[in-house]
């Protein structure tokens, strides 16, 4: 039957329940499993190829030498957080882990070696 | 007689995205409508000569953000099609899922917006809600909301588990129920009935004469789909219906986009009960080529084409984009004519303009010789009133 109010129902069924939206910095949504966040770098397993380097899309991601060694640092500003690197590494020395809140107000928090 | 044009924008500050639309009028009635665009060129097909195969996997994702995922499905089939890579058949399964997923939010969404526009805003947020669904599917799946970077040349990079298959299928049987409803919806609330009938006709030789896309053509009764008529992917494995309606006008287009979620929601659970098992993978060289393709594929919002020329480097020569709202924008020029201003909005909004949405028109009065330029919220603002204000159908 062509009427207005079709979606009244929907409304009325609607009163009862909770809000859809959560208020964010006091209540946090989980993040799903396999959620690409902040890098974690674990030099100990490094061996300095230079994979990650090549393969990121948007240079945040390059390699610098510190101690007679070569290793990358990532600049997370930059990421697009694509996984890239963390696949591309053949040690398994990169990960992706669940950390999403990447404000800071000094540039060099963001950089993670 | 002379038409006074104000050289405003498209560069301003109140601007989401720099495009602009000339519209020119008399009394109520649109007489003309020039449309400029370009002005968000970000040279992502320069950019793309100068990366690697596997950096460009994510950066054709960035070339749309609602439909990112048809972008790097085109990539990386193209780029298969130059290797002579079969990517398996697991692989291609998890790729038309996320393909059909996307679809579904972007449908979605585009209810949304198109209820907006016409001043419902209830559906808008309803609708919104339960696009929810969908995307929290595709956030369990590829670790993203938007861009998901579970494309790769020679088949996906994630593979799937039995608990998200089961959270699909739930999520599917969950968005059928809704979809039913909100056909129900659009097939008999008046408040959509009386803003979309009648308003945006495109006749079916229009639509062919101006190489109309997507759910734009279907919405004019022509049976074109790249998903039935060359189908990739693993589209020809799967039973679907291509959607057509014969009214020709907006209403036709709600009613084609709703019906194809539907038809989405159906193809999520027949691949979730039909997955092989297998690869979803095969190793690819990095260095492609030399050799030439070209791939389309069905985006949400119509025929999107990738073409490909690779001189046998790790970077490609050329990398050529069309999207679908390139095509879509010359029959919104045509079907705008003859239109009211209240119905700008929703003309313009029915082909789901992907880059740039109407943020700036400038309207001259033929009669008084006057001009003034509206935002697109004032704009929404007239067109509810103007309706509003007076039954004029």
């Amino acid at each position: 039957m062509k009427t207005t109010g079709v979606m009244i129902p929907t409304l009325l069924g609607r009163i009862s329940k909770k809000p859809v939206t959560v208020l964010y910095p006091f209540e946090k949504l989980e993040v799903p499993p396999g959620f690409r966040g902040k890098i974690k770098f674990h030099l100990d397993k490094c061996i300095g190829c230079g994979m990650c380097a090549k393969d990121c899309v948007s240079a945040a991601c390059i390699m610098i030498e510190k101690d007679d060694k070569k290793r990358p640092i990532f600049d997370m500003d930059k990421c697009t957080f694509c996984g890239q690197c963390e696949e591309s590494c053949p040690k398994d020395a990169i990960e992706m882990t669940e950390e999403y809140e990447l404000a800071h107000l000094n540039r060099g928090e963001v950089i993670v070696e | 007689m002379a038409e006074v044009r104000i050289p405003i924008g498209p560069q301003h500050p109140a601007l989401k995205e720099p495009e602009r639309f000339m519209i020119t009028v008399e009394g109520e009635t649109v007489v003309d409508a020039d449309i400029k665009i370009g002005h968000i060129h970000r040279g992502i097909e320069k950019l793309a000569e100068t990366k690697t195969y596997v950096q460009n996997q994510y950066l054709t994702e960035r070339i749309c953000g609602i439909c990112s995922f048809t972008h790097t499905t085109n990539f990386c089939q193209v780029t298969e099609y130059v290797l002579g890579t079969d990517p398996p058949p697991r692989g291609l399964y998890l790729r038309t899922l996320v393909n059909e997923l996307e679809r579904i939010h972007s449908h979605l969404l585009w209810l949304g917006v198109a209820g907006h526009e016409m001043g419902f805003d209830t559906l808008f947020m309803y609708s919104w809600d339960d696009r929810e669904i969908v995307q929290d599917i595709l956030e369990h799946l590829t670790g993203n909301r938007v861009n998901y970077a579970y494309n790769c040349v020679g088949g996906v990079r994630r593979d799937i588990t039995d608990a998200q298959k089961q959270m699909i299928i739930r999520g599917m049987d969950a968005l059928l129920e809704r979809m039913d409803y909100y056909v129900k919806v659009a097939l008999n609330e008046k408040t959509i009935l009386k803003r979309t009938q009648g308003v945006g006709i495109l006749t079916t030789e229009d639509a062919k004469r101006l190489c109309a896309v997507g759910p734009r053509l279907r919405a004019s009764n022509v049976k074109v789909d790249v998903r039935k008529d060359d189908p990739y992917a693993a589209y020809g494995e799967l039973p679907f219906e291509v959607i057509t309606s014969d009214t020709l006008d907006v209403h036709a287009q709600v009613v084609v986009r709703a019906l194809e979620t539907v038809e989405s929601i159906k193809m999520c659970k027949y691949m979730m009960q039909n997955l092989p098992a297998g690869e979803i993978r095969v190793k690819v060289p990095k260095k492609v080529g030399p050799g030439e393709a070209t791939s389309h594929t069905e985006a949400p919002r119509g025929e999107d084409i990738h073409h490909l020329r690779a001189n046998g480097t790790d970077k490609p020569e050329r990398l050529k984009v069309r999207a679908p709202t390139l095509a879509n924008i010359l029959n919104v020029q045509h079907t705008l004519k003859g239109a009211n201003i209240a119905d700008i909005p929703l003309v313009v909004a029915g082909i789901d303009p992907c880059m740039g949405c109407m943020d700036r028109v400038l309207i001259i009065d033929k009669d008084r010789e006057t001009s003034k330029v509206w935002e697109k919220e004032e704009l929404r603002k007239y067109s509810i009133e103007w309706y509003e204000g007076e039954p004029h159908r």
